[in-house]
């Protein structure tokens, strides 16, 4: 079925039918009347070594991905095979030798750092936890990360609020790759940032995927970012996945009509420009992932929506080499 | 005064100054610019260089003290409104200037209906009675582009998503029909897809309506947009003013050239590596006495770590604070 001579890329991460519901109590009795359909069944694969992107608007579902890749949750249902193992069935045993793997940036410098704890504990909080080493060891491990994202060793026993935005994600980042991970989910690393600051951040993640070969999963709403940093790009709606493809094709060619608005809806630093660019206007708001819209759960804001939509759930489905897409009418 | 298309909004070396405990914060440095009506200018500028306050300083709506309004000069519609008493200027606000918040939650109130807060204002600065508020305050939610706007003002912010909540400061904003509209960042907490939505809303209000705008924004792709004047603010000071074309085409200042270079282009190949600016943001703890730009800036030389450059005119429709000239490739004499 497929040419024996080409040679395959080979999936880290291979995600398969992906729920995350969270129910909703109601009342004295705290009985389940719902549930937040958050994730609701979508599948991807990571290349080793890549970097998917993942986009979307707010509230579609895109952190409580990154948060169930790497089994933060108790995932709802599915698979979540991460080089060889399936970590969504794992006990806690197994999960914790398979943690140092994988391992996430967050959005919020701020808030994702102790404030009593010194940038050196900080980023040897993980090596206490999963290692065995020597002070000496642990001081020189520390040093070598803070080498590796440009901060200077004497800023060690400082505390995060006497560092700027881009130096406190600079101390996530340290963290993260503390215990040689392959792969990092990056939730909105840069959006917390200054425009200014933005820029050595996303070089500085580059530079170390191309030292430490890493694969990421980069979660942002930033679409112009997503597009100089991913391979690949998954464009999510309402807790499922609308479109993925290769990075160039995807915002070139993009076929999903969601994408379509998403991708017109950039606003380009060029006022030449300005007046000439189609802009796709979608109307309304996105539904409530709590009571989604039967069909196609774009339907009640696609421009192209016909009857059809309302009642059939168009079916994920490859439309071109290696890109997919969930809608009736694309051939 | 002297031009003929007159200013509505006239800002001349607006000073403000934050007294802390750990000593004085000089956030806005000898800032001036004007507006005409109909016009829509765009400030942008790093986070801490002084936008917000700029704007704040100009209605006294920040805590005084701490902050401080050193000097200036603030003429609206011909009467300055430094001199002013505290009634006619509370007439002003929410009245001829319009506001929109950095953030809707602290300036939409929680506890009370949505058709109240539109109503308020409309009686109280355009004397209508509560039947004609309200019909207006309908008309209102209609135009900024809420389905079923009678039933839902009597809905609570919170009922909301945060598209709506936006819009519906728009309206609020737009109450009493505003010579001058300032929006601090109106469109950087949405998605793209409503930014779109808002930003359509705008330009087709602008024409409707003939109000002039401020549009406070890090995002220069919305200012490529819809803004027909730029200024860039640097540690409190405007350091380069231009049309919009005109500054994209041709920016004069080192850090405008840097920020437009650190953006990542929608149309560039993968792999080509950002441009960044390194260094730290300035201190703002002094009256500026040498470039607050020069310990980041590649074109830096001895003069500007002497002296503050003063806005000097390119063109008569650009201005730049700066001693570097990229013309001549040298420092700028004169
Ligand atoms: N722990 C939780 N319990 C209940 N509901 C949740 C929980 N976490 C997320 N949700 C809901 O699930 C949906 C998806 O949320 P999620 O945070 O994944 O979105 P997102 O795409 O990351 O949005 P944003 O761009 O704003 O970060 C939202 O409706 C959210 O309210
Ligand atoms: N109440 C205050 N007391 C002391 N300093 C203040 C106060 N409010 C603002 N500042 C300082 O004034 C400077 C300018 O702040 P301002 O809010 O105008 O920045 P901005 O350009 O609007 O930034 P952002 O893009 O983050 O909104 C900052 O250094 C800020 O810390
Ligand atoms: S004045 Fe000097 S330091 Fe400041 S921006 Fe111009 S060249 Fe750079
Ligand atoms: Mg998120
Ligand atoms: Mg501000």
């Amino acid at each position: 079925m497929l040419d024996e001579n080409k040679p395959r890329k080979k999936p880290l991460v291979q995600v398969k039918n992906l729920k995350m519901h969270f129910p909703i109590y109601r009342g004295i009795l705290k009985r389940q009347v719902g549930a937040i359909k958050a994730v609701d069944g979508i599948s991807f694969d990571i290349f080793e070594g890549e970097t998917l992107g993942l986009v979307g608007e707010s509230g579609c579902g895109k952190s409580t991905v990154g948060r169930c890749v790497l089994r933060l949750y108790e995932v709802t249902d599915g698979s979540i095979d991460i080089n060889g193992t399936d970590i969504a069935t794992l006990s806690g045993v197994e999960l914790r030798a398979k943690r140092p793997e994988m391992q996430m940036i967050f959005q919020d410098p701020q808030a994702s750092l102790n404030p009593r704890m010194t940038v050196g504990s900080i980023i040897s909080e993980p090596l206490d936890e999963h290692m065995i080493m020597t002070r000496d060891e642990k001081r020189e491990r520390v040093g070598e990360l803070m080498d590796a994202v440009g901060l200077a060793r004497r800023f060690a026993d400082r505390y995060p609020h006497e560092f700027s935005g881009g130096q406190r994600q600079r101390i996530g980042i340290a963290r993260a790759l503390a215990l040689n991970p392959k792969f990092i989910v990056c939730d909105e690393p840069i959006a917390a940032l200054d425009v200014s600051i933005q820029a050595q951040v996303v070089n500085l993640l580059e530079d170390l995927q191309q030292k430490f070969g890493l694969t990421y999963l980069f979660i942002s709403h930033d679409l112009s970012m997503v597009r100089h940093l991913a391979t690949r790009v998954a464009v999510m709606y309402l807790g499922r996945l609308v479109e993925l493809g290769d990075a160039e094709t995807l915002y070139m060619t993009p076929r999903h009509p969601y994408t379509q608005a998403l991708l017109s809806a950039v606003p380009h630093p060029d006022p030449a420009q300005a007046g000439n660019i189609e802009r796709i206007i979608l109307k309304g708001d996105v539904p409530s992932p709590a009571n989604p819209p039967p069909g196609c759960t774009f339907s009640t804001r696609c421009p192209r929506a016909q009857a059809k939509c309302k009642q059939d759930s168009p079916k994920w489905r490859e439309i071109g080499e290696g890109h997919f897409a969930a809608c009736h009418f694309i051939e | 005064m002297k031009d003929t298309n007159a200013a509505i909004l006239d800002v001349v070396n607006l000073k403000t100054v934050f007294s802390t405990r750990d000593g004085e914060v000089h956030a806005v440095n000898n800032v001036s610019f004007s507006l005409k009506p109909g016009e829509l200018l765009g400030i942008v500028g790093e986070s801490g260089s002084g936008k917000s306050v700029t704007m704040m300083s100009l209605l006294k709506l920040l805590p005084m003290p701490p902050a401080e309004i050193r000097s200036g000069v603030i003429e609206f519609d011909g009467q300055d409104i430094r001199q002013i008493s505290d009634e006619e200027l509370r007439r002003i606000r929410g009245g001829e200037i319009g506001f929109i918040f950095q953030d809707p939650m602290t300036s939409l109130n929680p506890v009370f209906t949505v058709g109240f807060q539109l109503v308020e204002p409309l009686r109280v600065h355009m004397g209508l009675s509560r039947k004609a508020a309200k019909k207006r305050a309908a008309e209102l939610l209609e135009l900024v582009g809420i389905p079923d706007a009678p039933a839902r003002l009597k809905d609570f912010p919170h009922q909301f998503s945060g598209g709506m909540r936006q819009r519906v400061m728009i309206a609020i904003a737009l109450a009493c029909d505003p010579k001058v509209l300032i929006a601090d960042e109106p469109t950087t907490a949405l998605d793209v897809t409503i930014q779109a939505q808002i930003l359509e809303l705008i330009k087709e209000l602008r024409q409707k309506l003939g109000m002039a705008i401020v549009w406070i924004t890090h995002d220069l792709g919305v200012i490529a947009e819809i803004a027909d004047r730029v200024a860039v603010m640097y540690a409190g000071q405007i350091v380069e003013h231009a049309e919009v074309k005109e500054l994209f085409a041709n920016p004069q200042h080192p850090y405008t050239r840097a920020l437009l270079e650190t953006l990542p282009k929608m149309n560039e190949a993968r792999g080509t590596r950002l441009a960044s600016i390194d260094g730290q943001p300035p201190n703002l703890d002094h009256t500026p006495v040498s470039c607050e730009f020069s310990p980041r800036c590649p074109y830096a030389f001895e003069r500007c770590r002497k002296e503050n450059p003063q806005r000097r005119e390119i063109s008569s429709a650009h201005d730049v604070a700066c001693f570097w000239d990229f013309t001549s490739g040298g420092p700028f004499d004169a």
